[in-house]
């Protein structure tokens, strides 16, 4: 009931993001009853225009290209979700941990942050793929740990301003181990920020893998993903067919979705509410 | 005589979750050429927005509704930002509770100073750094010719206070507000600046409207006085008048001079000591002792209060005992027991009989707790209690501590600070523990609602025989509910006693010093002080007392 009050009450900006986000996670389930055609089916001429048979045309091997996007709602949505999920996890664990019990932990594991984000994220991931492969467990594995270091060092800072309020202070007086003190002491606290952050990530995973399938080592093809189909079809606009703008939208529309409600839920979570 | 300042049925709004809420009612308030005006209140009593509201200013969220305010004639209610810019800084100056946080800490003093005057044109730059210096010697600010060219945090507390009371004389205004400008300062600097204050408006004849809590602090300089409370005028009077005979229960209540305890039998029993600290000393780097060679005794269900000014090392005394900070020699002793001085290696029980609240409610609890969870969680970690168990001491807890079983599903954050204050309490007292560390519990409340906290802590003890450590800086409640005194004083203690026994005289210097620097509610408390520490009747001048280099004489601990 909560929920649903909660739900009700939130402005206009908050509904138009649910709606996007809902749209997107319904076609990426759906897909299959859907779409219009199959996911690498030719079905016509290369770079086709809009038609009745193809709502959004044809892609650069004559495959339809509102099916291409259902389909890789799928697959992008489904992979930045995961990706993401699994960065905040092992990221905010980490930071935390650091924060929390200071010292030698704190030393070791900002120390081993610092040296993943000495190297630019993108040479790294295109080392660590070239070297083991490009299957999709490779894939999730290596973008959740370089972004985790951002998740890292945002929650370890948190955690650090949290960690000397008074309360957390009662907590370790009363005896309470470390992991109270995290789970319960400081992390409802560090929420607010952290989702925020989770938004903001999920749209740059999103994009970095979109920057890995154009370098050929993102998801592989004949799968599609928005990522991928922009630099496929890159080509096109030189002759004036406005084909990788379609994939490219459906990426900005989602951007804008997630973060239209990270906005929202931050504005309720931070307390601004009370004023 | 005209009015210098003329505000009429002044109605002021804040909006808050698309909600609005009256916060200053149809004040009246009138200000002649030089006088000074206090306004006193508890907070939310619309003192600092009237304040605000008298420079035709609203902070943000908040907005004048209607009314008048008249200054010299000019209307500054609706007036355009540039007229009112004109004014502000020149004619009318403004002087903030924290003048740490009212400076740019990135430029020096003086060029702050000079701000006002060149900005307004009155005056050259060479005039302008004459004019600071002559202020800050008139404000005997140490060094006046260089003082201007430190930061703000080379100074201290008081001198930065001072250095703020100049800058708002930098344009010779006609008015100037202060704004609870010695809230946050000790006992002994609040007499400098209060001294800064009550100079600059007899020597200048500038007006001015003091805002503070203190009647007290109030009553050394105002004239007149005007008490708020919920954006309503309570009572208004000539100062003098007002002590003497205060027409209204509020003003009143106000007014009362905290006794709450009478002197209690202190005899000694050998085997009633709680906790024995022998021999502490402590530090945070290694190299300098915060604390030095403390020795201290708490008896069952004594209060025994610490005294001392902000750097005195007493909050870190109570971080030794709980253990968060291992002294570097010394040892603590629990029921004769010794405690291990790492939080650490402490077990459960020891935790348990140790319980501390702090000074900022706010803080103490967690607000995404509810006061289900945050009393709960003690019964069940201490004392393994299931869910009904804890139900019902939860329930007794809050009828303990005077507060509704009711809001035992609410958050913090739905609480007023002195409510806050009371769960803190709670907290402490279901660990069932048998000395309680207040760490300036009341400082962060208003008088009246600090009162009611010292009433229940009061109680409890009576009640419980729990023994508190009462850390605090105010002697007005150290005098109201202490047993025995300890006074601090750059990480030593200079003195320790019975309350009688500190009370009375003679005094250690350090002692009297704290003692006279107390506000007294005589409007001739200020004047007479200066007189006689000016001519050296009085035993002790302010910085004079312990001097600097002895601490570095006594005997250093080994390593």
């Amino acid at each position: 009931m909560a929920a649903f009050r909660f739900l009700r009450e939130s402005p206009l900006s908050a509904r138009i993001g649910m709606a996007i986000v809902l749209i997107n996670i319904a076609a990426a389930i759906l897909a299959p009853v859907i779409a219009p055609h199959g996911e690498s089916q030719v079905v016509g001429d290369v770079w086709l225009p809009m038609s009745r048979d193809f709502p959004l045309g044809t892609d650069q091997l004559g495959r339809d290209l509102l099916t291409r996007l259902i389909y890789g709602a799928r697959n992008t949505i489904a992979l930045a979700f995961l990706i993401t999920a699994l960065s905040f996890l092992m990221g905010s664990i980490c930071g935390f941990l650091a924060a929390t019990i200071g010292k030698w932990t704190d030393q070791v594991l900002s120390r081993l942050v610092d040296i993943l984000m000495a190297f630019p994220t993108l040479i790294f991931a295109l080392m660590v793929l070239s070297v083991v492969g490009t299957s999709i467990t490779a894939l999730v594995v290596v973008i959740a740990l370089l972004d985790s270091t951002r998740v890292f060092r945002l929650s370890r800072a948190v955690a650090m301003d949290i960690g000397v309020l008074e309360f957390v202070e009662a907590a370790r007086l009363r005896g309470e181990g470390t992991w109270w003190v995290m789970t319960q002491e400081i992390l409802p606290n560090a929420l607010p920020p952290l989702v925020a952050e989770f938004g903001l990530r999920f749209c740059f995973v999103f994009l970095f893998i979109a920057a890995l399938s154009f370098l050929g080592l993102g998801i592989q093809p004949p799968a599609a993903d928005w990522g991928g189909m922009v630099r496929e079809n890159a080509g096109a606009i030189t002759f004036g067919i406005f084909t990788p703008l379609w994939p490219a939208g459906a990426i900005a529309f989602l951007t804008v979705g997630v973060n239209l409600i990270v906005d929202w839920f931050l504005h309720v979570a931070s307390g601004l509410k009370e004023g | 005589m005209p009015h210098l300042l003329k505000i009429e049925h002044l109605f002021i709004e804040a909006e808050s979750d698309q909600k609005t809420k009256q916060i200053v009612k149809g004040i009246h308030l009138t200000l002649h050429r030089g006088e000074v005006l206090g306004l006193i209140g508890e907070s939310g009593a619309g003192k600092s927005t009237i304040g605000l509201a008298a420079m035709g200013f609203s902070r943000q969220g908040c907005r004048i509704v209607s009314g008048s305010i008249v200054f010299d004639g000019q209307e500054l209610f609706g007036a355009p930002r540039e007229a009112l810019r004109k004014i502000w800084g020149a004619r009318i100056a403004y002087v903030a509770q924290s003048a740490a946080a009212s400076f740019n800490p990135a430029h020096r003093l003086i060029k702050q100073y000079m701000e006002a005057p060149l900005q307004h044109g009155l005056m050259s730059s060479e005039e302008a750094k004459e004019n600071a210096v002559d202020m800050y010697r008139r404000l005997l600010l140490p060094d006046p010719e260089k003082i201007g060219y430190r930061y703000p945090h080379q100074v201290s507390g008081g001198q930065l206070q001072r250095a703020m009371v100049a800058m708002a004389m930098s344009c010779q205004p006609d008015i100037i507000v202060f704004d609870e400008p010695t809230t946050a300062l000790d006992v002994t600097t609040q007499v400098e600046v209060l001294a800064a204050i009550k100079y600059i408006t007899t020597q200048f004849r500038t007006a001015a409207i003091y805002i503070s809590h203190d009647l007290a602090v109030v009553a050394q300089l105002a004239d007149r006085i005007m008490v708020l409370r919920y954006g309503e005028l309570v009572e208004e009077n000539d100062a003098r008048t007002m002590l003497a005979n205060p027409r209204k229960e509020y003003t009143r209540k106000l007014l009362s001079v905290r006794m709450l305890r009478k002197t209690k039998n202190l005899s000694d029993q050998k085997d009633d000591v709680i906790l024995d600290i022998q021999g502490v000393t402590a530090s945070y780097t290694g190299q300098n002792n915060v604390l030095e060679n403390i020795n201290l005794t708490i008896r069952k269900g004594r209060n025994v209060a610490l005294v001392g000014e902000s750097g005195s090392g007493k909050s870190t005394l109570a971080r030794v005992i709980t253990g968060l900070l291992p002294p570097v020699q010394g040892r603590i002793f629990f029921k004769g027991k010794e405690l291990s001085p790492n939080l650490k290696s402490r077990n459960r029980e020891e935790l348990q009989k140790l319980q501390m609240i702090y000074q900022m409610p706010d803080t103490a609890l967690n607000p995404r707790h509810r006061i289900r969870k945050i009393l709960g969680r003690p019964l069940e970690f201490y004392f393994g209690m299931n869910r009904k168990q804890r139900e019902e001491r939860i329930r007794e807890l809050l009828t303990q501590i005077e507060l509704p079983e009711s809001f035992i599903d609410r958050f913090p954050t739905e609480l007023s600070g002195g409510e806050k204050q009371r769960i803190c309490i709670a907290r402490a007292l279901a660990a069932e523990p048998e000395l309680i560390i207040c760490d300036e519990v009341t400082s962060a409340l208003d008088q009246l609602v600090a009162e009611g906290i010292l009433h229940l802590l009061q109680g409890l003890q009576d009640q419980l025989k729990v023994s508190y450590l009462f850390i605090t800086h105010d002697l007005a409640t150290v005098k109201a509910i202490a047993d025995e005194i300890v006074v601090m004083f750059q990480g030593q203690i200079v003195e320790q006693g019975t309350k009688k026994e500190i009370l009375t005289p003679p005094h250690h210097e350090y002692t009297e010093l704290l003692l006279s620097s107390v506000p007294e509610m005589d409007p001739d408390w200020l004047d007479n002080l200066l007189k006689a520490r000016k001519s050296g009747r009085a035993k002790i001048k302010p910085h004079e007392i312990i001097p600097r280099g002895s601490l570095e004489n006594l005997p250093r601990p080994a390593g």
